[in-house]
């Protein structure tokens, strides 16, 4: 299974994470967040790229508590509340930002 | 918090690498988590190099989780106690260890250290106290 992203194919597993990580671009981005029927604004991308820098700096996926809680730390409480992070992304914002994000699925979701 | 909150003790004795007991201890501590019980983690034998600082595993060409531990406060796992013995023996101390701290929501986000060196003696009475001990 692969993402078709202007010709170039990215594999990903059956849940849609995709396997290697490095193949992540903007564009992919975008064609996951169609595929999940997000549609990605300012706010979208504000919560993919901390899932981003949090995994460069702890090298794990946030598990959603975990996110929420950092996000309110870090972009302040009106974007850190589980109400507005699941407007963002309804199938919840951790396994769906981090899909879009070129992450593994969330450490912690059980 | 009720009565069901349970002291867990994580004790991690092996090397980080060569086999997949320390990363396999790492991601059930974060999974576990979820679940409101009073978390420990401790590290002695070769489990004390699974905190060192400057891990570098490119020539083993497998991930270098150890920044991972950092995330520990995060996930409110607090409590991390290295056995000073292990240490000692090994030719490590406590300054070859990572720096990992917890944010304490309670005290304005103040930074406090989660490594904590404890002796043989004391190891065996917090492992005493535990109600689940889970060796790795």
């Amino acid at each position: 299974m692969a993402y078709d992203v202007n010709g170039t194919s990215v594999e990903h597993d059956e849940e849609g994470y995709i396997t290697n990580l490095s193949e992540w671009t903007k564009e992919l981005a975008d064609i996951i967040a169609k595929a999940e029927e997000v549609e990605m604004t300012d706010e979208h991308w504000a919560v993919v790229n901390f899932l981003r820098d949090y995994y460069e700096e702890y090298q794990i996926a946030p598990a959603v508590r975990v996110l929420i809680k950092s996000i309110k730390k870090s972009l302040g409480p009106e974007v850190g509340n589980n109400k507005y992070m699941y407007e963002l992304f309804p199938y919840g914002p951790a396994k769906q930002a981090c899909k879009i994000a070129g992450l593994p699925k969330p450490t912690g979701c059980v | 918090m009720s009565e069901t909150v349970k002291k867990f003790l994580y004790v991690n004795r092996k090397a980080p690498y060569g086999t997949i007991y320390a990363l396999e201890s790492l991601e059930v501590v974060l999974i576990g988590a979820a679940f409101d019980q009073d978390v420990s983690l401790a590290f002695l034998d070769d489990g004390v190099f699974q905190l060192t600082k400057g891990q570098d595993t490119k020539e083993i060409g497998v991930k270098n989780f150890s920044p991972t531990y950092r995330a520990l406060g995060d996930y409110e796992v607090t409590k991390l106690y290295v056995e000073k013995e292990s240490l000692a023996e090994r030719g490590l101390s406590a300054d070859d260890l990572q720096e990992l701290v917890w944010e304490d929501e309670d005290d304005d986000y103040a930074e406090k250290p989660s490594i904590r060196i404890i002796d043989r003696t004391e190891m065996a009475k917090l492992m005493a106290n535990q109600d689940v001990v889970l060796s790795f």
